[in-house]
């Protein structure tokens, strides 16, 4: 055989494979558009798979059945809590990043020490007790206690944002310096606008979390439907009293809400590699 | 008024000082932390001493009248909420309560008496937050003293004490690190660590769903839950060590499957020749941007009895006629969710070893094929080596996220199969769900704490263990 046909041969392989592949990873995701068209309700099938109706009653529903799942008040809540939080958290976590990057004070290694020895618990650890406190101030079951509890500890997830600032020459900051700037100026006026990739990393995960979290929410939301987020409401309309009117409901809602994180995400995601790779990876 | 009769007699002090240092006093700034506050109490003069009770005297002394003013407000402050709050809470901690609920039958007026009992984790909430305000208030206090001497050693050289608008400038230049960590330090402790310190001590308490304040009151009984877990209890011991086992062979087949497929996936991606590089990444890709709680309640519904898995096993290829129990049976639902794990994490591995992928310099690759390398080859002494490098961070975290990882077992199987062998667990139940499931269905906060503590620790182990290995091996790699 040639070097070219056995070229054409392996490539051929490739093809397949990769055709394939690229079959299971999009079919679940078509067939969640396709439930969301679904006639029937229910999530059974009776022995066939593809729904025997089309329609956009689904959606429709979603926005004008609003008594018991009220999906437009949930997006607005959502949509909310994500705009303060990722507001508070990329502050934070820019202002810690940039302090552990670039000043010099003597708790600095103890504070990076404690933040990589709190990273190791496990997250919802301290749920309950950050439940009994906000009840304490009069927060529970309120959007503002999300916020608090989504941008609160946010500066323990400085790491990545300092990889950055670390790759910026200490060399601008102390030119700077010397000409008579502040501290405060070498950050906010040399730093910050030379961090574009890094903002835009920080605002878009802080703004992606109250999306999807449910765990958190349901703990401090409790009952309080009218406050729910989107992951807390979808996820309820899978209980089991629920799932049978309300399943394609669910499908239609998940399709409403990944279609902006998906936006978001095409948009953030040579940063996010970026990121993880702690810059190793350039172009 | 009281202003200027301070202003006064801290003039006079002013005055019998000026122009000499303390005698014996280090000529320089007051020392760091508890050494500057020793300082102050050895060297400090009257006004200086006196800053030891009325915190910011000495300030006030030195016309250093707002900042003066301010510590004193932080000391009332600080005693009102001790007083008003703190103090009743923190003087029962040792005992976490000691008074029942009670009710009480009154012949006389034929009516129950409900007299309230202590709250046991009240006194511990409470208790703890009050021990980190007092924390908060010594620091203050620490560096309250250490300012007043401070603003003695300056006036003694003759010169004039930062004014307040000096020190607030100097928030934005000199101390800009206590500016920026100000806000987000209060917010870690506040949301992360306060609730942290609460957690571990429920560790060392019996708040189990028998102890259930108000009604019942729990305290401390030391390392008994740990006793527990290890021999103690038989049903609890098996239950954690099958569960730990489980954790860590889940932690080890997810993070490397997903980096050995998804790497297998990238390099044909990748590969000269293959075209629509980008149609190909997209599809992989485009499952990330779904949220997974999303997916993963799909998976659930589409691998469920009458899913849509099963109906295509069964109704259209005709190939079993029961439902396979891919979440029900114990082994298939391992299998399963190792599986539905990988769907969803070969394109994180993807999109990231893509890139790296393109990184590498192409005068290895160059070099190897004239010195005659087969891919292979060239995979296991150019790739290889080089995707390691730059990815074991990622892998590490990878490792100790998968350890961690609540979605994937939470939303597919919820833990389940449950087993009656089990302490309220479920065979694929990892150390974080079997956490979740005591904590907010069975109530059971003090064996939830112990697993918490025990899950730090094998983290803790695992990163510290690979960080070593790593550190010693990156010197021994070139690349870079």
């Amino acid at each position: 055989m040639s070097l070219r046909a056995r070229a054409r041969l392996s490539n051929g392989v490739i093809y397949a494979i990769l055709g394939v592949l690229s079959l299971v990873w999009v079919l679940p995701i078509a067939y969640l558009v396709i439930l969301s068209f679904k006639v029937e309700r229910g999530p059974t099938l009776d022995g066939y798979i593809m729904p025997k109706g089309y329609t956009l009653g689904n959606y429709i529903a979603l926005f004008t059945e609003t008594t018991s799942f009220n999906y437009p008040q949930w997006f607005m809540n959502t949509l909310l809590v994500a705009i303060l939080s990722c507001v508070i958290s990329t502050a934070f976590v820019l202002m810690v990043a940039y302090t552990l990057s670039r000043l010099r004070f003597a708790a600095r290694r103890p504070i990076i020490n404690v933040a990589l020895i709190l990273g190791m618990f496990p997250g919802f650890m301290s749920v309950i007790a950050i439940y009994h406190l906000l009840k304490l101030a009069g927060l529970d079951k309120t959007l503002a206690a999300l916020v608090l509890v989504y941008s609160g500890g946010a500066g323990l997830g400085y790491y990545i944002v300092k990889g950055f600032f670390d790759t910026i020459p200490r060399a601008l900051d102390e030119a700077a310096l010397l000409d008579g700037a502040t501290r405060w100026q070498t950050f906010y006026k040399l730093t910050l606008p030379m961090s574009t990739p890094i903002i835009t990393y920080a605002v878009l995960t802080s703004f992606m979390g109250p999306w999807v979290d449910f765990i958190l929410a349901g703990v401090i939301m409790k009952d309080n439907y009218q406050s729910y987020t989107i992951a807390l409401g979808l996820f309820h309309m899978l209980d089991r009293e629920h799932i049978t009117t309300y399943y394609t409901s669910f499908c239609a809602g998940a399709v409403l809400v990944a279609i902006p994180i998906a936006v978001l995400f095409m948009f953030m995601q040579k940063n996010y590699v970026e990121g993880v790779t702690g810059g190793a990876v350039k172009g | 008024m009281a202003k200027n009769d301070n202003g006064n007699v801290g003039g006079q002090a002013v005055g019998a000082a000026a122009g000499q240092a303390p005698r014996g006093a280090p000529e320089r700034p007051p020392a760091h932390g508890l050494s500057g506050v020793a300082e102050a109490a050895r060297f400090g003069d009257i006004a200086t001493r006196l800053s030891f009770v009325l915190m910011g005297f000495g300030c006030v002394a030195r016309r250093q009248f707002i900042k003066g003013l301010l510590f004193f407000a932080v000391e009332i402050g600080y005693l009102f909420y001790l007083i008003g709050f703190g103090l009743q809470y923190l003087s029962r901690i040792n005992t976490l309560g000691t008074k029942l609920f009670n009710e009480v039958w009154d012949e006389k007026d034929q009516i129950f008496i409900n007299t309230p009992g202590d709250n046991s984790m009240q006194i511990l909430l409470f208790g703890v937050l009050t021990i980190f305000v007092t924390v908060a208030f010594a620091l203050v206090y620490f560096a309250s003293l250490r300012a007043a001497y401070r603003a003695q050693l300056t006036a003694a050289s003759g010169k004039r004490p930062a004014t307040f608008l000096e020190d607030l400038t100097s928030l934005l230049d000199r101390n800009l690190h206590s500016t920026l960590l100000g806000l987000p330090a209060v917010g870690v402790i506040a949301f992360t660590v306060l609730p942290l310190v609460f957690m571990v001590l429920l560790a060392f308490t019996n708040f189990d769903r028998a102890h259930q304040p108000p009604g019942n009151l729990f305290t401390w009984v030391g390392l008994g839950n740990f006793q527990d877990i290890f021999w103690g209890n038989p049903q609890k011991s098996t239950t954690f060590f099958h569960i730990l086992g489980w954790t860590l062979i889940w932690a080890v087949f997810a993070t490397f499957l997903n980096y050995v497929f998804g790497m297998v996936i990238a390099l044909m991606i990748n590969k000269k020749g293959i075209r629509l590089k980008g149609l190909w990444r997209f599809c992989f890709v485009l499952s990330i941007a779904v949220p997974a709680f999303v997916t993963l309640l799909l998976m659930r519904q589409m691998l469920g009895a009458q899913g849509a898995i099963n109906i295509l096993l069964q109704n259209v290829l005709h190939i079993t006629d029961a439902p396979v129990n891919f979440l029900t049976d114990p082994f298939l639902a391992k299998v399963t969710v190792i599986i539905v794990n990988l769907w969803i994490g070969i394109p994180y591995t993807i999109l990231i070893t893509s890139g790296i992928l393109m990184n590498i310099p192409a005068d290895l690759y160059e070099a190897a094929r004239i010195d005659g390398a087969k891919p292979v080859r060239q995979f296991r002494s150019i790739t290889l080596p080089y995707m390691l490098f730059v990815t074991t961070p990622y892998l590490i975290t990878q490792f100790i996220g998968n350890i961690n990882n609540f979605n994937a077992i939470f939303f597919l199987t919820e833990g389940g199969p449950n087993s009656l062998d089990y302490y309220q667990g479920g065979k694929t139940d990892l150390l974080v769900t079997w956490l979740y499931r005591l904590t907010v269905n069975f109530q059971d906060y003090n064996l939830a704490s112990t697993i918490g503590i025990l899950v730090f620790i094998v983290c803790g182990g695992v990163s510290l263990l690979t960080f070593n290995l790593t550190a010693s091996s990156k010197k021994e790699e070139t690349f870079s």
